[in-house]
């Protein structure tokens, strides 16, 4: 430390950092970069095409998909029963977490229930679920209504364990209602554990979606992808992750518009 | 309509919290109650408002609410209690929707409160926005809509700094000159029981037991020009309530 005329040190600065700040084009740089250098090494004959193909091909198979109308069956019925299994199973998720989370007797049954079942992995139930409803739409539903229902349950009753009791005596303090309660202060107050939630309910969905698409069915994203492999067509495989990328993605952005939306008291 | 507590006795498991209080609470005057900490001034106010059973002895309630009171026991709380999800206004109305007042109606009342804690120009702020002394003007307004017949505020100013403590204070000196309400008010400070308080209850350490009864004559909106006298009865009550205070400082907290 360098000495200074009236014999003073300057005090060393030793905070800061800590605090990962956004770099706006970083991340887009990125993906280039990985995607240039990927299509450089297959044109190069680096990678062979049968272990990777170019990021180029898989863009052909794209636009051939978009081209024969494909597209939009495969994406359509998987959409339809990611929508219905998830809304399905958030739904009951919901409405079972809240009653575990204000009703003793319902916590003492189903609480120690929903434990049990939670940890399975749901794709491990898809062939009782062929047996028990078909291997129609009926099953792939009911996979992604099962495995989102359960992070659901538990998201939701510990939101409602975590309301401020505080606020809860205010409202009795006042006299209102055991539904105003509920519906002004808690479910609110919940809001904000169970929104993050839906991020892994929403995640583990997709994932079920996949698995249940490749047994017995004609039409949707994993039947397509499931095809690409055994047919050793990697850049339709390819194609084929890249939409569940894309699909992953916009979830999750609908997910943050409605988490900005509700929770904008937050801020 | 007045409360009368006969005879109240209330504990936690094993611990003992309060033993045989006593007490008449008048209309139209304020009464304080004060006591070291963990005297259970707090369970005592609880007790009062119906939100907590007393395990004997009762609260009784004589004469009828003023006509047009919604919630004859209103609490005003240490931490606000404010929904963070609601505006100021928002927050006001909530006590006024379980009532089935019209839109118009309740829009009256609540422009009527917030006029009169000076709060108008906040009403579309959110909670988060709002500084302590804010949020409690804020909950002063929301327990001043449903028009109460006694006001029950748990140490309201023991979460402010002392320069927005003294502002509030005043408020509610104003607003008791001005509204003649009737109140409990639980604190630890004396400088504002000698202040507030029409009559000061002194507790006991825990259990807590009425040690003490003290009058103040002086009207309220005329305290502030007889320091001397309030400094008077302040450090007589202080003599009172030091042993016990030092008593209850060595305790263990969970008996």
């Amino acid at each position: 430390m360098a000495e200074r005329g009236d014999g003073g040190r300057p005090v060393a600065f030793r905070g800061g950092g800590f605090s990962p700040r956004p770099v706006g084009v970083v991340g887009p740089l990125v993906f280039v970069a990985v995607i240039a250098f990927w299509e450089a090494g297959c044109r190069a004959g680096l990678i062979p095409p049968l272990v990777l193909p170019a990021p180029s091909e898989a863009l052909a198979a794209l636009a051939h998909l978009v081209e024969t109308g494909l597209l939009w069956k495969h994406l359509g019925a998987s959409l339809q029963r990611l929508v219905a299994g998830w809304t399905l199973g958030t739904l009951l998720g919901i409405a079972v977490g809240f009653s575990i989370g204000l009703f003793s007797l319902a916590r003492a049954g189903l609480a120690p229930v929903v434990a049990a079942i939670f940890p399975i992995p749901k794709i491990a139930l898809l062939p009782l679920f062929v047996i028990w409803f078909g291997i129609g739409e009926g099953s792939k539903v009911a996979t992604i209504l099962f495995g989102t229902f359960f992070p659901t349950v538990v998201a939701t009753y510990g939101g409602v364990d975590n309301v401020d009791r505080g606020l809860i005596r205010m409202g009795q303090s006042f006299g209102l209602s055991w539904f105003s309660i509920v519906r002004k202060i808690i479910l609110p107050g919940a809001l904000p554990a169970i929104l993050p939630g839906f991020r892994i309910s929403a995640a583990i969905a997709i994932v079920l979606l996949v698995a249940a698409e490749m047994i017995g069915a004609e039409f949707g994203v994993g039947a397509y992808i499931l095809l690409a492999g055994s047919l050793m067509a990697m850049d339709e495989l390819l194609a084929g992750v890249a939409i569940l990328s894309v699909m992953g993605l916009t979830v999750n952005w609908l997910i943050a518009r409605t988490e900005r939306a509700l929770l904008r008291w937050r801020a | 309509m007045e409360l009368r507590l006969a005879g109240l006795h209330h504990g936690y498991g094993e611990v003992e919290v309060l033993r045989g209080i006593d007490l008449e609470i008048p209309a139209g005057r304020i009464v304080c109650i004060v006591g070291p900490s963990g005297c259970g001034k707090s369970t005592l106010l609880r007790l009062v408002g119906g939100l907590e059973r007393p395990a004997r002895g009762e609260v009784v309630q004589t004469g009828e609410p003023p006509p047009g009171c919604l919630n004859p026991l209103t609490y005003i709380f240490q931490d606000f209690a404010l929904l963070p999800w609601r505006t100021v206004e928002g927050n006001v109305r909530l006590v006024l929707e379980d009532h089935g007042f019209g839109r118009a109606e309740t829009a009256g009342i609540v422009d009527g409160v917030l006029a009169r804690t000076h709060l108008s120009e906040f009403r579309a702020a959110f909670p988060r926005q709002l500084s302590g002394g804010m949020k409690q003007r804020v909950a002063i307004a929301r327990a001043l809509a449903v028009s109460p017949a006694f006001l029950l505020m748990d140490e309201p100013l023991s979460a402010l700094d002392a320069q927005t403590r003294e502002l509030l204070l005043d408020d509610l000196v104003d607003l008791w000159t001005r509204e003649r309400f009737s109140g409990v008010y639980i604190t630890h400070n004396l400088r504002e029981a000698v202040r507030l308080g029409h009559r000061v209850v002194l507790l006991s350490r825990r259990p807590g037991t009425v040690r003490e009864v003290l009058e103040i004559d002086l009207p309220l909106d005329a305290r502030a020009a007889h320091a001397r006298e309030l400094e008077a009865h302040r450090s007589r009550l202080w003599q009172l309530l030091r042993d016990e205070a030092h008593a209850a400082e060595l305790e263990l907290v969970d008996g």
